[in-house]
């Protein structure tokens, strides 16, 4: 593999990486209305994610560091041809993040109720950009031969850009479930581990629609049928999800997480193999497709940002590792109690 | 109004808004994990309460501090996509050794340290402190080695249509960008001193929880006093650098016009850039100009009308934002210098006192001021002398887009702005727990 396929496959590794974790802090904070009942389950939700919510959104910036850096005009033309829905996304990043922050300080019950409902939303609506975007880049944007954005907000509002939505939100819902059927208690655990099954039937479904749905609006199969053995990809994706059904029903709910993030990552990946080698494909020419090779950085920077990633991306995965296992019991009262917690 | 100049607008809007949170993050990190040391060393429950106190605080003004970033580093692709395309071989590759070494840290382990109290032993704890000052402050050498290449482009190439890199060691060491690390870190360091100066002397003031905030004071005094000096020092090399690779950033600082040697300083100037001079200069020091800028009174320093018009810095703006600057860093010496000399008896300074606690401001508008001086004053520059802003803006966006980004940003920056500062406001006049 040359460095340009080595970053291409690095570059999906890291929006993997970015949705398996983010993904469940944002379905979980979007399932709030339906898993919480009071006061005690609304907190325990927010705590449940409160020691990785940041780390996670870590995930997010180095994605787009990356791209920026390794390839630079991929960058350039999907920031500003995406503008209105990443602006979007950005603004309900922040409104969410300080949510977190903001809600416990004032002991006042309107206070809580606008920022948890802000939250809720913002959880909701990042979920549902991600995957409009992403299934808008599967299925090409409208790119002229500069890579310059021909369309506008509404153009990524295509049914197919939607199915991505309706996806990415099911699947983070999915991966919620079970995070707070881990990390939470009492009933609250039993009734998010209860609901994990009823989405998982449904994720399962949406899923099945959409690969089919790609297959019909999208390029992505190609590169699968020139080479076979990749399907191995959209295969893994399918133990994933069989896996996490089958260690969920026996309650055993890191297994059934583990699970749940390869079924993510493998679905990811999915995505980015069909790609490849475009980060962005033009649906007006495939050849004013923004590519892994027409974008890409110098082969110094490229060698030496691989030099960095191989350094400092074990070491972070290796510390948010420590992390998470560090808090990885249910929580209970005590979590809760002190001036900490959210 | 054009996408272009909406964003500009709205990049100093977001940057700006931005840089309100960041310094108390660089220095305030500073102090807390001092307090959380000191905690553990000797087993004295103050410091522990200390550590709570401005640790509280600290998250809250991190936590927008945070959230405002993420808009920054989107908006070179957003806003900025030729500037993106053209520069991203390195100064892509900054903002992304940024991400991944020093940004994944401070956010992982602030989270440890908010919920790992019960968690881990103290002396680990203390630790986790450490870690997020060292990558609150890493993460500052990143950006500003990023912004010290925008200023003074070392190690590059251009080819294929762009710069590339050409020298990744000259990109890291390039003196700009770590003096700009220097003077912005200590300028940090001088609003984290201040701010917990002026919040004890404000309970000092109302004889509340007296022996907690003489040691917060006292904690904070030395640095402070360090800052206030360094920052001064410091920022005169830093002149000099400035003097030498941006001369007419230098010429706009002083609002020089004439090419002279032996050039001198007045301390009241009001510049008339429309007839390209100043309408009062008053209070002449001879050669001054030549010494600050080149350390020799008969040196040359070139004179604004030597540039072409279209390659001048904005020079009211610069100007200005110098001055208050240069104003506000020597009052603080001389505050930091009333304080230490009332040190030990500062619960009766009752001027004093008020003087802390109206100067919490001023070092935040000193380093926004510092900053307007080195982003306006690099201007008609995106990149100096390679790439003009003008030129950097992205053909795809449109006026609507921007008006709407814009507007969103001042929308939800001021809501932001309004409760954190009431937040801050509030647990600062709270006070610690009851021991």
């Amino acid at each position: 593999m040359d460095l340009q396929a080595i970053w291409f496959f690095l570059w999906g590794l890291l929006w993997a990486v970015f949705f398996m974790l983010d993904g469940y802090d944002l379905g979980a904070g979007a399932l709030m209305p339906v898993l919480a009942k009071n006061e005690r389950d609304r907190r325990m939700i927010l705590n449940a994610s409160g020691p990785f919510w940041d780390g996670n959104e870590v995930w997010l910036i180095t994605a787009g560091g990356a791209t920026f850096a390794a390839f630079p005009a991929a960058y350039a033309a999907m920031f500003s041809g995406l503008y209105t829905a990443l602006m979007l996304l950005l603004f309900m990043l922040i409104l969410r993040g300080v949510s977190f922050e903001f809600r416990g300080k004032v002991e006042s019950a309107a206070w809580q109720r606008t920022w948890d409902w802000l939250h809720v939303v913002s959880s909701f609506v990042v979920a549902l950009l991600l995957g409009v975007a992403f299934a808008n880049i599967f299925r090409g944007l409208p790119l002229d031969e500069q890579g310059i954005f021909q369309g506008g907000l509404l153009t990524l509002l295509n049914p197919y850009g939607l199915a991505g939505g309706v996806l990415f939100v099911i699947m983070f819902f999915l991966h919620g479930a079970l995070w707070l059927g881990l990390r939470t208690d009492g009933e609250l655990q039993k009734r998010s581990q209860a609901v994990a099954e009823k989405l998982w039937i449904a994720f399962a479904i949406v899923l099945v629609l959409f690969l089919a749905y790609t297959a019909v609006e999208t390029q992505l199969f190609s590169n699968y049928l020139r080479w076979p053995v990749l399907l191995i990809v959209p295969l893994l994706a399918v133990i994933g999800l069989i896996a996490t059904r089958t260690f969920l029903g026996s309650r055993r709910m890191w297994p059934a997480m583990g699970a749940s993030a390869l079924t993510i990552v493998a679905v990811t990946f999915f995505g980015i193999i069909g790609l490849f080698p475009a980060l962005l494909p033009s649906r007006l020419n495939p050849g004013w497709s923004v590519t892994a090779y027409n974008s890409s950085s110098s082969e110094l920077t490229l060698t030496i940002m691989l030099v960095v990633v191989a350094i400092f991306v074990p070491i972070v995965i290796a510390y948010q590792t420590w992390a998470h296992l560090m808090f990885a019991k249910p929580m209970g009262d005590e979590d809760l109690d002190h001036e900490e917690a959210y | 109004m054009d996408p272009l100049f909406l964003s500009r607008l709205q990049f100093a809007a977001a940057t700006f808004f931005h840089f309100l949170f960041v310094p108390l993050t660089l220095g305030l990190s500073l102090l807390v994990a001092t307090m959380e040391t000191k905690w553990v060393r000797t087993g004295d429950k103050t410091y522990l309460r200390m550590t709570k106190f401005w640790g509280k605080l600290f998250l809250i003004n991190f936590a927008i501090g945070v959230v405002t970033g993420i808009t920054l580093e989107f908006q070179f692709g957003t806003n900025w996509s030729r500037y993106s395309t053209y520069v991203g071989d390195i100064f892509g590759s900054l903002l992304a050794i940024e991400a991944t070494a020093a940004f994944f840290l401070e956010s992982t382990f602030i989270a440890v340290w908010v919920f790992g109290w019960k968690k881990l032993s103290p002396k680990f704890h203390a630790g986790v402190a450490w870690l997020i000052f060292f990558g609150a402050n890493l993460s500052a050498v990143w950006i500003l080695l990023a912004n010290g290449w925008m200023q003074n482009p070392v190690g590059y190439v251009i080819r294929n249509g762009r710069a590339e890199l050409e020298s990744f060691t000259a990109v890291i060491t390039n003196s700009f960008g770590w003096q700009q690390f220097l003077h912005t870190v200590s300028g940090a360091f001088l609003v984290g001193a201040m701010f917990v100066m002026g919040i004890s002397a404000w309970h000092l003031l109302r004889k509340s929880n007296v022996d907690f905030f003489r040691r917060s004071f006292r904690l904070a005094l030395p640095l402070g006093i360090f800052a206030s000096l360094f920052v001064a020092v410091q920022g005169h090399f830093h002149g000099n650098e400035v003097a030498a690779i941006q001369p007419a950033k230098l010429a706009a600082m002083e609002a020089h016009w004439e090419t002279t040697d032996h050039a001198p300083m007045h301390l009241l100037v009001l510049p008339d850039p429309e007839n390209e001079r100043n309408s009062v200069e008053f209070i002449k020091l001879p050669s001054m100009l030549s010494i600050l800028a080149y350390n020799d009174p008969s040196a040359t320093v070139k004179g604004l009308k030597d540039f072409p018009e279209d390659e001048r810095p904005p020079v009211q703006l610069t100007f200005w934002s110098f001055r208050i600057m240069v104003g506000l860093g020597t009052l603080f010496i001389a505050l930091m210098g009333w304080a230490w000399l009332k040190r030990n008896d500062i619960e009766n300074q009752k001027a004093l006192l008020w003087a802390l606690l109206l100067a919490i401001p001023l070092p935040y508008l000193a380093l926004q001021a510092g900053w307007a001086v080195a982003e306006v004053g690099r201007q008609p520059w995106i990149v100096y002398g390679i790439m003009r802003t003008a030129d950097a803006v992205s053909p795809a966006i449109n006026s609507a887009q921007v008006w709407f980004s814009l507007g969103s940003i001042v929308a939800i920056y001021t809501l932001l702005g309004i409760t954190g500062f009431w937040l801050i406001v509030h647990y600062a006049k709270k006070g610690p727990k009851a021991a």
